[in-house]
């Protein structure tokens, strides 16, 4: 057992809290808004309008469900295409009115199957982080469990990205990357310390910004040092003029992997 | 990911054949993996590595891709000093790297840089299939993302040759962060009015496909080409059911909707040549 892989686990613990915790604890007023108005409604992500300390914003969420029969109906929070046509249509909207964007991640990846490839599960991701990258309202995204490759960057091209401390940010699930790379699906232990995906690794590395103390399982505690750092982060990132804004959040990914030698 | 054996290694010069076989280059013979007749090396090369039998299209390199493609003598190559860097110190990726180098004479998985097609000019990149299965490594974001800065600044089309397995396991978040910094560098270069054009080729999978490769404001691809999101491997292990013959090939996408043309490769040149004529400055005046 490795410390990475202890964080995995806690990422993943029955009874942690979701998607839907987060939304109701640091928000008021939530309304939720269904449908891609393409093809379906997915309910792998939740999205709307809510308030935060009294002003509008937008929130998204990858929610993986709570009991049995929820976490069924919400596919374990591995979205479809529609799902991120959903979570992009709430982000234009958000742009026009001019309210800032929260994005809750937590999901093990975007879905594998036939209809998820039918329906261009590459190209809806594609179009969010072409989109996101270019969006004129500051945005922020916060993992809460797990960050699960490109179905949590679908949701991820944010001003800030913020982590919680048992929440993983990674490029393949560790079961995944052993399966690959040592053909033995059971050395996810050493994948999860190789793959260098805690909070903190992440931290270091300067992908996210800050990292959250989950206040010893006090999520409520948590919710409120939330809500302020929001408030004071979305107060801040408002001041800078449109063009600033898209122009830092580029910069801050065009840094990451370069040539610094 | 996918499967290894959808990455055969090409069997040409430039590639390099580790083995030491004291067979001479122009009497080598390839199996063809459609219809496995024996080709003599020297004629695929020249038929740009189609089978002359079937038909089947045989992986090329990156830079034979370019050097086939593009008018002799065009390609300057851009930042060829860049090269991959362990961040992560991962286990066995240093000797993965240097082997990959060695085996492909390439620094990495991807080259970039400018040349003209029957005189139009653009700035392309064109990935190596057996570099690493053809991952995104950091320096792939890299490069890819300075080719998109450089044609933004340089006001040039750009036309890109994708294959890739998807993200690169090895370089961990690193790998994952490249699918958003290219997607911004594309953004930029679109909203510059510049045209892209991809040619996706047999396989494009994984994080390539959820990101530049399918941001082209022309999506080309080779005939049969395997081209998804998901391996078909994942899919059938997720979905516990075998998948439809054709399932994720061009010709199912084009039927979905997602790609604009299969152009079978003796037809590419000219189409491209076209498609940069159209969309040159004052074509519409």
């Amino acid at each position: 057992m490795t410390e990475a892989y202890q964080r995995v686990q806690a990422a993943r613990q029955k009874g942690r809290p979701t998607a839907m915790y987060y939304l109701t604890q640091i928000f008021t007023d939530f309304l939720e808004m269904h449908g891609d108005r393409r093809f379906a409604d997915d309910p792998a992500i939740v999205g709307g309008i809510a308030r935060l300390a009294g002003k509008p914003v937008t929130v998204i969420g990858i929610e993986k469900g709570v009991d049995t029969q929820e976490k069924i109906a919400r596919n374990f929070g591995s979205a479809h295409p529609e799902g991120y046509r959903k979570a992009l249509r709430l982000m234009k909207q958000a742009e026009k009115f001019g309210r800032p964007v929260v994005c809750l991640i937590d999901t093990s990846g975007a879905y594998c199957g036939i209809g998820a490839e039918e329906r261009g599960q590459g190209l809806a991701i594609a179009e969010n982080l072409m989109a996101m990258m270019g969006l004129r309202v500051p945005v922020i995204s916060l993992v809460i469990g797990e960050g699960g490759s490109g179905g949590a960057l679908a949701l991820g091209v944010a001003d800030r990205v913020w982590m919680l401390e048992n929440a993983v940010y990674s490029v393949i699930s560790p079961e995944g990357a052993a399966s690959i790379v040592w053909k033995d699906a059971a050395k996810a232990a050493e994948a999860s310390e190789a793959l260098k995906l805690t909070a903190s690794d992440l931290y270091g590395f300067g992908v996210v910004e800050r990292v959250f103390s989950e206040e010893d399982g006090d999520f409520a505690a948590l919710c409120e040092k939330l809500r302020e750092a929001l408030t004071t982060e979305f107060t801040m990132l408002s001041a800078l003029p449109t063009e600033e804004l898209v122009q830092l959040r580029y910069d801050k990914f065009r840094r990451i992997g370069g040539d610094e030698r | 990911m996918l499967s290894r054996k959808l990455f055969k290694k090409p069997k040409n010069r430039l590639e390099g054949e580790a083995d030491s076989t004291v067979m001479q280059a122009e009497e080598r013979r390839v199996a063809c993996p459609e219809c496995k007749a024996l080709v003599p090396h020297a004629t695929l090369q020249a038929q740009a590595y189609v089978c002359p039998r079937c038909g089947a299209l045989h992986a090329m390199s990156a830079r034979e891709r370019i050097l086939w493609l593009v008018d002799e003598g065009s390609f300057h190559e851009l930042d060829s000093n860049l090269t991959p860097i362990d961040r992560l110190g991962f286990p066995s990726y240093a000797g993965k790297l240097s082997k990959a180098q060695e085996e492909s004479g390439e620094q990495e998985g991807v080259l970039t840089g400018t040349a003209t097609i029957q005189g139009h000019p653009f700035a392309l990149f064109s990935m190596n299939p057996a570099f690493i299965m053809g991952s995104m490594g950091a320096i792939v974001g890299e490069k890819i993302t300075r080719l998109f800065e450089y044609a933004a600044e340089n006001r040039l089309p750009v036309v890109g040759y994708a294959v890739s397995g998807g993200a690169r396991i090895q370089e961990g978040i690193f790998s994952l962060m490249q699918m958003a910094k290219t997607s911004g560098a594309v953004l930029r270069h679109s909203e510059a009015g510049l045209l892209y054009v991809v040619v996706l080729t047999h396989p494009t999978t994984g994080g390539v496909v959820a990101s530049f490769a399918m941001e082209a404001d022309v999506i080309l691809a080779e005939p049969k080409a395997l081209i998804g999101f998901a391996g078909p491997r994942v899919i059938e292990q997720t979905m516990r059911q075998k998948l439809p013959q054709g399932f994720q090939r061009a010709e199912f996408l084009m039927a979905k909707g997602f790609v604009d043309r299969i152009v079978p490769r003796n037809a590419q040149k000219h189409e491209l040549a076209q498609l940069l004529a159209l969309h040159q400055r004052g074509a519409m005046a």
